[in-house]
């Protein structure tokens, strides 16, 4: 069956693709533009490694069809942080030591992203609510949620 | 190597791992993020039945689809001469794998593979699955281990005849094994005691829970020459099961550790890799796999459920004189549970005169049991810790205080044969009753649990390559995948030796012909027994700079003297640093590289201790984890934030498995809940910070007198909640785990028997 | 599987009528993953998200009117229907995580008929108004019969929800929602029961309406008349929660028994009652 053409922004980035309609989002960002920071963790919305954002909505890419992604602006780990810097949510990750295996890594930072963006100073309790879509099966989340905090007080310590 | 107190600077600090910018960016690649040019896609069909004889397939329609490359079922993997793998805790039978990656004339559990084909696209594999006809007959299935063990129980395999009996039995089973560790005299031990107390406990099966499924890209060329892409605890273990399943030599098949996003214990055996290779070489085209969630679920992993009986005495000062513990284990669709291990750590934190403690190994209908963070213990421990708690309540003793009067110490001589050498229970459990938080005050509905864990840890073959650079760095090369920061710790320790940054050395974990034989990260193994490697290959590193320096000094090595990353003349004032060093090594002898391969003994267990705080709401039996904290021996901390990490993530998982996870099969024994939303691992919200209390009491069998630290964190948490519930509400759970509709019914059968006396 | 994204509603439900065996797209927080695992493979996904007025919440003289594909994020963002429907508005803030609630509409919610839906019990609670479009005209319903069954709806072939319309609030009306599942976040509800109350300027309740869910195989409007003069005294609750479990008529499954769930569902109604009681006596 012929693909359809998508037209969409990603990281900044104008983009333009072929999909097929039922592919998702993630299969697009993973095997059509090499875009593996975002991960497959369960492909039904149940694990958060998949999290983009788009259009200002924190998502799964894994139940987003990428059709639905034309004039869109999709943000994906890839898109956070600059090759100079990295953003305060991943450098606070690196301190706290808040990743083991590192595998929903940048879901979670993906996601504490669009937390501090809403919200700059987020209660415990408010980060482990919106980090709940979100799994992580090596460090108990501990060290993630005081990572998210940490990364909280630094952004506002900073200048807009 | 020995233990030596030295002054430290780079071991026991924090540094950023070396490997955490590539994982904080998406930059790191994990198994499914590699690809070839030309690759195909690779799909498994599995059983949709527990137990049935496979009557026919037929791959005919499969074949024709257009896109569809390479077509394979059971008949074209053949059995591979008896033998045993050692892969870390667990011993792979090399028939029962090849029947596990392709069922042949039976299908055992729900999700056995049956073929797999490889197409040109996802979607053609799919549909080419949908192709392939295969004729059942169905037959009676059994997943209780108790049910399983019974006489008129459906069989499994009719050649499994029960080992460890004498005489043999004459008439198959699914009982694979019975294992038995005793010492003295049980029921002389029980006549002493003035108190016994017998509990009977059952556990479901759980899963490792990574959240990175397995994946794996295989490439097989014409002239016999392979790689394989995949994500795995031990490259080197996957190499030698490929070719044992294949018949390929070990030089032929280089095995390249992607990144690896989780394992604990699940990933230090093959299921994909053998399939993607032989699909690799019937199309001539790279063949990548990827597992889905629910086939994770339902085919790979889990850990074993149980039944346990537990029966301890004890005398009116709290002295323990005896304990008869029975531990039947699922073993999966084939034989080789963990139960040996609930056998002989169950009661190894104590010194117990008389012991008889029984496994059984049981074989059931669903995917073959693999190794899961100190596999077995957990169980064990459930039974055998939550008894201990019964009894100081019995009595009226502290449950600290209870423990720590049993405790085994340096020189007790340990359930399972050796005698222990230091040991950090007591420390554990001083350290806890101590603790403002043994102290705190708890509210309605809230009780508090202690429970206690062991784990042995081992050590295995490692090596280390040291390479020296021109400017001085180091590249420090390892063949153990690192799950959790042991670049990190293995680096760091390299940097001690040389008395230089930990940022200066940069680790990598290379592939299986660029370094010799690795053991599988597991059994809490890599920081002990690969960092032992790399302390040696470190220390002939400095050998050789020191007999460089000798040189360039014109003087005799043993004038030459090692201090703060650099050579220094003893006899006087001169030094040359490592680059110094290594920027004349082209003229006295090369590039310098230290280089270390060994077996490393001496693992030093680890002994732990946790105290839970939970409240239950009465109306609905939800259970709410308050506060936790774990105490545990790291022998030395490498890194102290990772070790926090393996002991709150160790926490975490032992509370998902006592509250929520466990596996439920429908009437057919299918598996119901083959997702992230009803295998119910704990998330964010569920949780409290997770305090963690190193302490250190020192392996003499490591220079920096490292223990394992990964396992032992899971064992305590179920007994810890049990325990705590008990606590909150005076009702004794056991039977995992302990959900809403388990604890209301508990509660309610508690009252209705209050009432009624 | 052809995809379809029509700007107006009648496009849509040209669409839907012509193409046999299409599917509406709204959130797609369940249809992706019944397309995934093969449980759902329509012709064609009409997306209903570009669709102008069923992306937008509007208060109006008579309530709120919100449309059928507005997100649960959105949903739990508007300030002003979280003050006057702060039950129906947790309720949407219930489903799935985060990322889900990125997406996860509304009428997606109520229209996959799941009995454990956790929006459709505070809707029917808060007498909420289905708005229906389909190759026969508009028509109006109350929520509680659209569902009909486990998956299946009232709604005609080529039928689309497009609105919801929650009723003004009068002074000191609240409600609440609450549900039970084993996590805190994640799971589908087990059981869960929303209530609506006003109350009269004595602080005894002048309405009440209760709708329970995950107890049967839609979800239920409880007859709660009993509530009304009453300032919920144990009493009442107790009866409250008896008739609950009464009214239920629940399943054995992986997620619970049916004894639990008769009894939790009582438990859930008296809580939320009591939430909705003290939010309405704050609402004056």
């Amino acid at each position: 069956m012929a693909k359809s053409h998508v037209s969409t922004t990603v990281n900044g980035d104008p983009v333009e693709f072929l999909c097929d309609t039922a592919e998702t989002m993630l299969d697009v960002l993973r095997n059509t533009m090499g875009l593996t920071g975002t991960k497959e963790g369960c492909g039904t919305g149940d694990c958060g490694a998949c999290s983009i954002i788009v259009d200002g909505r924190l998502v799964c890419g894994c139940l987003m069809l990428a059709v639905e992604a034309t004039g869109k602006q999709v943000t994906t780990i890839e898109g956070i942080g600059a090759p100079d810097r990295l953003h305060p949510v991943q450098q606070a990750f690196l301190e706290d030591a808040a990743l083991q295996c590192g595998f929903c890594t940048p879901g979670f930072i993906v996601a504490a992203k669009a937390l501090l963006d809403r919200n700059p100073d987020p209660s415990e309790t408010e980060i482990r609510y919106w980090l709940a879509g979100n799994l992580c099966r090596c460090t108990g989340y501990d060290k993630i949620v005081r990572a998210v905090q940490h990364a909280a007080a630094e952004m506002k310590g900073q200048p807009a | 190597m020995t233990y030596e107190q030295k002054n430290l600077r780079v071991v026991g600090t924090r540094p950023i791992r070396h490997d955490g910018p590539d994982k904080v960016t998406g930059r790191a690649n994990y198994a499914s993020d590699f690809t070839l040019p030309g690759m195909l896609w690779g799909r498994v069909l599995r059983s949709p039945h527990a137990h049935a004889k496979v009557l026919s397939i037929n791959t005919d329609k499969a074949r024709a689809l257009p896109g569809v490359k390479a077509v394979i079922t059971g008949a074209d993997l053949p059995l591979p001469p008896p033998g045993v793998t050692q892969a870390g805790e667990s011993a792979i039978n090399t028939q029962h794998l090849a029947k596990n990656l392709l069922a042949r004339d039976k299908v055992l559990y729900d999700g056995h593979p049956v073929a797999a084909v490889a197409a040109i696209s996802e979607a053609v594999a799919r549909e080419a699955l949908g192709l392939i006809e295969i004729e059942y007959e169905v037959l009676p299935h059994v997943i209780d281990v108790d049910e399983a063990m019974k006489a008129d129980a459906p069989l499994l395999h009719d050649d499994l005849f029960t080992e460890g009996v004498e005489p043999r039995p004459e008439t198959p089973s699914n009982i694979a094994k019975r294992i038995v560790v005793s010492k003295g005299d049980i029921e002389k031990g029980f006549a002493e005691a003035d108190i016994v107390i017998e509990r009977t406990y059952t556990t479901k099966a759980v899963h490792q829970g990574y959240i990175e499924p397995q994946g794996c890209v295989a490439n097989y060329a014409e002239d016999g020459q392979a790689m394989v892409w995949c994500s795995s605890q031990g490259q080197f273990v996957i190499r030698d099961l490929c070719i044992t399943m294949l018949g390929m030599e070990a030089s032929s098949l280089k095995v390249i550790p992607a990144e690896i996003g989780g394992g604990f214990g699940g990933k230090t055996t093959v299921y994909l890799e053998p399939l993607a290779l032989m699909l690799s070489k019937a199309s001539g085209r790279p063949v990548k796999m990827t597992m889905s969630r629910g086939e994770v679920l339902r085919a790979t992993g889990p850990h074993s459920g149980s039944s346990m009986t537990a029966r301890i005495g004890a005398m009116k000062d709290g002295t323990i004189t005896s304990a008869e513990v029975v531990i039947k284990f699922q073993a999966g669709a084939f034989p080789g549970s963990p139960v040996g291990a609930a056998v002989m750590f169950c009661s190894a934190p104590y010194d117990i005169p008389n012991l008889s403690i029984t496994g059984y190994d049981v074989v059931v209908n669903i995917a073959k049991v693999h190794a899961y963070r100190a596999p077995g213990a957990p169980n064990g421990a459930f039974a055998f810790e939550t008894v201990l708690d019964e009894l100081a309540h019995e009595l009226k003793m502290d449950p600290i205080d209870f423990r720590a009067k049993n405790s085994a110490v340096e020189g007790s001589k340990s359930p399972y044969g050796p005698t222990y050498g230091p040991l950090g229970g007591i420390e554990c459990l001083s350290s806890a009753k101590n603790h403002p938080h043994y102290k705190a005050n708890l509210g309605p509905n809230q009780g508090r649990g202690v429970a206690s864990g062991f784990w042995i840890n081992i050590g295995g073959q490692s090596a280390a390559t040291v390479v020296v650079n021109r400017d001085g760095t180091i590249s420090l090369v390892e063949g153990c995948p690192d799950i959790g920061g042991s670049r990190a710790s293995l680096a760091m320790m390299c940097a001690e030796v040389l008395g230089i940054a930990a940022e200066k050395v940069r680790p990598s974990i290379v592939d299986t012909t660029a370094i010799a034989f690795n053991d599988v990260t597991g059994g809490s193994r890599v920081t002990f027994a690969t960092g032992m490697a790399v302390v040696q290959a470190t220390e002939d590193a400095v050998r050789q700079m020191r007999e460089r320096a000798a040189k360039m000094w014109d003087i005799e090595v043993d004038q030459v003297g090692w201090r703060d990353g650099a050579a220094q003349e003893m006899n006087g004032n001169r030094s040359l640093t490592i680059s110094q060093i290594a920027q004349k090594a082209a003229k006295t002898g090369g590039q310098i590289m230290g280089h270390a391969s060994i077996n490393a003994a001496g693992a030093g267990p680890s002994l732990t201790t946790h105290l839970c705080d939970l409240e239950v709401d009465r109306e609905t039996g939800k259970i709410t984890i308050l506060r936790y904290t774990a105490f545990q021996d790291a022998g030395k901390a490498v890194h102290p934030s990772y070790v926090e990490g393996q002991m709150q993530g160790g926490v975490v998982q032992g509370i998902g498995w006592a509250l929520n996870e466990e596996y439920i099969h429908d009437e057919n024994g299918r598996l119901e809940n083959a997702g992230f939303l009803d295998y119910r691992m704990p998330v964010a919200s569920d949780l409290p910070m997770i305090d963690a209390v190193i302490i250190e009491v020192p392996n003499p069998n490591h220079p920096f007198g490292v223990r394992g630290v990964g396992e032992a964190p899971i064992v305590p948490p179920l007994a810890a909640i049990a325990n705590a519930i008990y606590d909150a509400t005076g009702v004794r759970m056991r039977d995992l785990p302990f959900s809403p509709p388990k604890v209301l019914a508990a509660l309610e059968a508690a009252e209705k028997t209050k009432a009624n006396g | 599987m052809q995809y379809q994204s029509p700007a107006s509603i009648d496009e849509a439900v040209a669409a839907l009528a012509s193409i046999g065996g299409a599917r509406v797209l709204a959130g797609g927080t369940d249809l992706l993953v019944q397309l995934r695992s093969g449980a759902a493979s329509p012709a064609a996904v009409i997306d209903i998200k570009n669709i102008a007025g069923l992306r937008t919440i509007s208060e109006t003289a008579d309530g709120f009117r919100i449309g059928a594909a507005v997100s649960g994020a959105e949903i739990t963002d508007h300030e002003a229907l979280v003050r006057a429907w702060p039950g129906v508005t947790e309720a949407a803030g219930l489903i799935g995580s985060t990322q889900v609630q990125g997406r996860a509409s509304l009428g997606g919610n109520v229209c996959n008929a799941s009995p454990a839906a956790d929006t459709t019990p505070a809707l029917i609670a808060a007498r909420a108004i289905a708005e229906i479009v389909g190759p026969g005209g508009k028509r109006s319903i109350p929520v509680e019969q659209i569902a009909t069954g486990p998956g299946k709806t009232s709604l005609a072939s080529g039928e689309i929800v497009v609105s919801f319309l929650l009723p003004k609030r009068p002074a000191s009306s609240a409600d609440a929602y609450l549900r039970l599942i084993p996590r805190t976040e994640m799971d589908i509800a087990v059981a869960g029961a929303a209530v609506s109350l006003t109350l009269a300027e004595d602080g005894t309740i002048a309405d009440a309406r209760v709708g329970i869910g995950a107890v049967a195989p839609t979800p239920l409007v409880l007859d709660a008349s009993f509530l009304v003069g009453t300032t919920l005294d144990e009493a009442v609750l107790a009866k409250l929660a008896e008739a609950a479990g009464a009214a239920a008529r629940p399943i054995d499954d992986k997620r619970g028994t049916i004894d639990y769930r008769r009894k939790v569902v009582g438990v859930l109604a008296k809580r939320a009652a009591l939430i909705a009681y003290e939010r309405a006596k704050g609402a004056r």
